[in-house]
């Protein structure tokens, strides 16, 4: 039977505020365990909650980029369950009326086809603390640190069919919340994390099977992962005749494998009501407006504008449009350089794989968008051919100075020198005369191959450094002599 | 509407909060009483009538994000029955 996977997604971004929510304890990342956790973060017998108005924009922020409805009006609500790290034994988060209504965002998948996503709602809700297992043999170490973090839920209509079209939503919210700067983004500290919801059914039908949600996978690649595993685990189990259970299932990133986590009957028991300690947030239509006015460029906008004013492909402009950090990175060395086209390939070839094999963002580059202009400069004016200019790059990487000092230091400034290009030529010209005969019998088709058969000894004998373009010229004019 | 034990039983355990099954006849019957005055609340009829979330006609007041709190870790871990290395310690738990 032909089955269609149907997925639909939880997203929890941590926004990038100073303070907590509902507290004046500081969110910074990495501090001392417990030494960012305030009696009020702790729900201690007297404290009250006030929300962080700096998180209610930024929710409205995320709500104005993906077209939603704001709700004037937003209720927060109690969440009650258990956990060792969650203090308060209830999670304050939203439920009826949340602050984002219903959305909509855009992909473009692999194809170079569009599709629209349904968000459902975003709500505005608290993080949890965390755990550590490994520290003492028979106990749990717990800090309290994240706990208060505001986070927003952003919940997605069951409209992906497919883990490529999941990932490239996953982007696409990603490439949202970090233009719109509300969120740092940042995966390996947990500042974005996914819930998948997974159901298939077969091809044709309009029921939806029943579905399974994977838990807290951090990563787009385990995102991936984890369905490609799930939709074959269902598949598996209905066309053996058995059922697929709803449950929650934990993945666990070493072994690539998920299992079951708890039985969702009894967690899903929360007993929601409004939170008593928090009222009714308003906020005014003034208010929203002057968010709109002041929302940053977003990615579908900026790609646009990167097609029409720097006349790039629309692939270029995805890759160096989407991100914001690329996009000010790659707009900065076309300003220094002047030549877009060239920028474009610099900072989406060379600069993104070492980028890459290093596992560092390009705001921890260590070659500044000033210096590789500087580089892409030397290129222009033909002070260097574009392959020496690798070599530089490589050594810029290393710190060894800017474009400039490297060439200088190195040697590698390009030989363009026509009296210095005639003497080498001339030199590799007598050591192959068999070459040289074999040139002159053949006919013009031919020459021209053979002509780049002089090329290898020619950049050899200069260490590459020969303008490549003035040595052909400089061989032809020899050779047909 | 009315509870039985085994919803009493199910919400206790949720709650965390262990009734010893001498009181169940006792507990069963206060919960019924309760539920017995919301089934009157319930009958009122309430067209039209904008639901009520919070008793105070106000809104919530936002503040500033601006850190405020300092670490008072040693203080508040004066509440905790054990803590090491700045965590509390809690028994294993490994889901």
């Amino acid at each position: 039977m032909e089955w269609e996977t149907v997925i639909g997604l939880e997203v929890h971004v941590q926004l990038a505020t100073q303070s907590k929510i509902f507290s004046g304890s500081s969110t910074a990342f990495g501090a001392s365990p417990n030494s960012q956790a305030s009696a009020i973060d702790l729900a201690l017998p007297g404290t009250l909650p006030v929300v962080n108005e700096q998180a209610m924009h930024y929710a409205i922020m995320f709500g104005l980029a993906i077209g939603a409805d704001i709700n004037q009006r937003s209720i927060f609500d109690r969440k009650n369950y258990f956990y060792p790290d969650l203090p308060k034994g209830y999670q304050t988060t939203q439920m009826d009326e949340p602050i984002v209504g219903a959305g909509a965002v855009e992909i473009q998948l692999a194809d170079g086809s569009h599709k629209t996503i349904r968000i459902h709602h975003a709500h505005l809700e608290e993080d949890a603390g965390k755990s550590v297992h490994d520290l003492f043999p028979t106990q749990s170490g717990i800090d309290l640190n994240r706990a208060g973090t505001p986070l927003i839920e952003i919940v997605s209509e069951p409209d992906m069919r497919s883990s490529e079209e999941a990932v490239a939503f996953a982007k696409k919210l990603h490439s949202i919340v970090t233009s719109l700067g509300i969120s740092d983004g940042d995966m390996s500290q947990g500042s974005m994390r996914f819930d998948v919801n997974v159901s298939i059914r077969p091809k044709g039908e309009d029921k939806l099977g029943t579905r399974t949600e994977t838990k807290n996978l951090n990563s787009f690649r385990f995102m991936e992962q984890a369905i490609h595993k799930e939709v074959e685990r269902q598949i598996d189990l209905l066309e053996y005749g058995e059922e697929v259970l709803q449950e929650t299932r934990l993945y666990n990133a070493d072994t690539g494998e998920a299992r079951s986590m708890r039985s969702k009957e009894e967690a899903n028991d929360y007993r929601y009501f409004p939170c008593p300690d928090l009222l009714p947030v308003e906020i005014s239509n003034e208010t929203i407006e002057a968010i709109r006015a002041r929302l940053p460029e977003l990615p579908d906008a900026r790609q646009a504008r990167f097609v029409a004013s720097y006349g790039l492909s629309e692939y270029d402009a995805s890759i160096l449009g989407g991100e914001r950090d690329t996009a000010e990175y790659f707009e900065s060395v076309t300003q220094h350089c002047g030549d877009a086209k060239l920028a474009a390939n610099w900072v989406s070839g060379e600069l993104s794989a070492r980028l890459n094999n290093e596992e560092l963002s390009i705001s921890h580059s260590p070659v500044s968008a000033e210096a590789l202009a500087g580089l892409i400069k030397r290129i222009k004016d033909n002070t260097i051919s574009g392959k020496i200019a690798k070599q530089v790059f490589e050594a810029m990487w290393q710190g060894e100075g800017d474009a400039d000092n490297v060439i200088e230091a190195k040697g590698l400034k390009q030989v363009s020198d026509t009296g210095a290009l005639e003497k080498i030529v001339d030199e590799v010209l007598a050591q192959n005369p068999a070459g040289v005969a074999q040139y002159k019998e053949a006919d013009d088709k031919k020459r021209k191959k053979l002509l780049g058969g002089f090329m290898g000894p020619i950049m050899k004998a200069t260490k590459g450094q020969a303008n490549p373009g003035m040595v052909n010229q400089i061989l032809a004019k020899k050779l047909n002599q | 509407m009315s509870v039985e034990q085994t919803d009493i039983e199910k919400i206790a355990k949720l709650s965390r909060i262990r009734i010893a099954a001498s009181d169940m006849p006792e507990v069963a019957l206060r919960l019924n009483d309760i539920l017995a005055m919301v089934d009157t609340m319930q009958a009122v009829d309430t067209t039209g009538i904008e639901p009520m979330h919070n008793p105070l006609d106000a809104s919530q007041r936002l503040r500033a994000d601006i850190v405020t709190e300092t670490d008072q870790r040693e203080l508040l871990q004066q509440n905790a029955p054990a803590a090491e290395q700045g965590l509390f310690l809690v028994p294993k738990v490994i889901e």
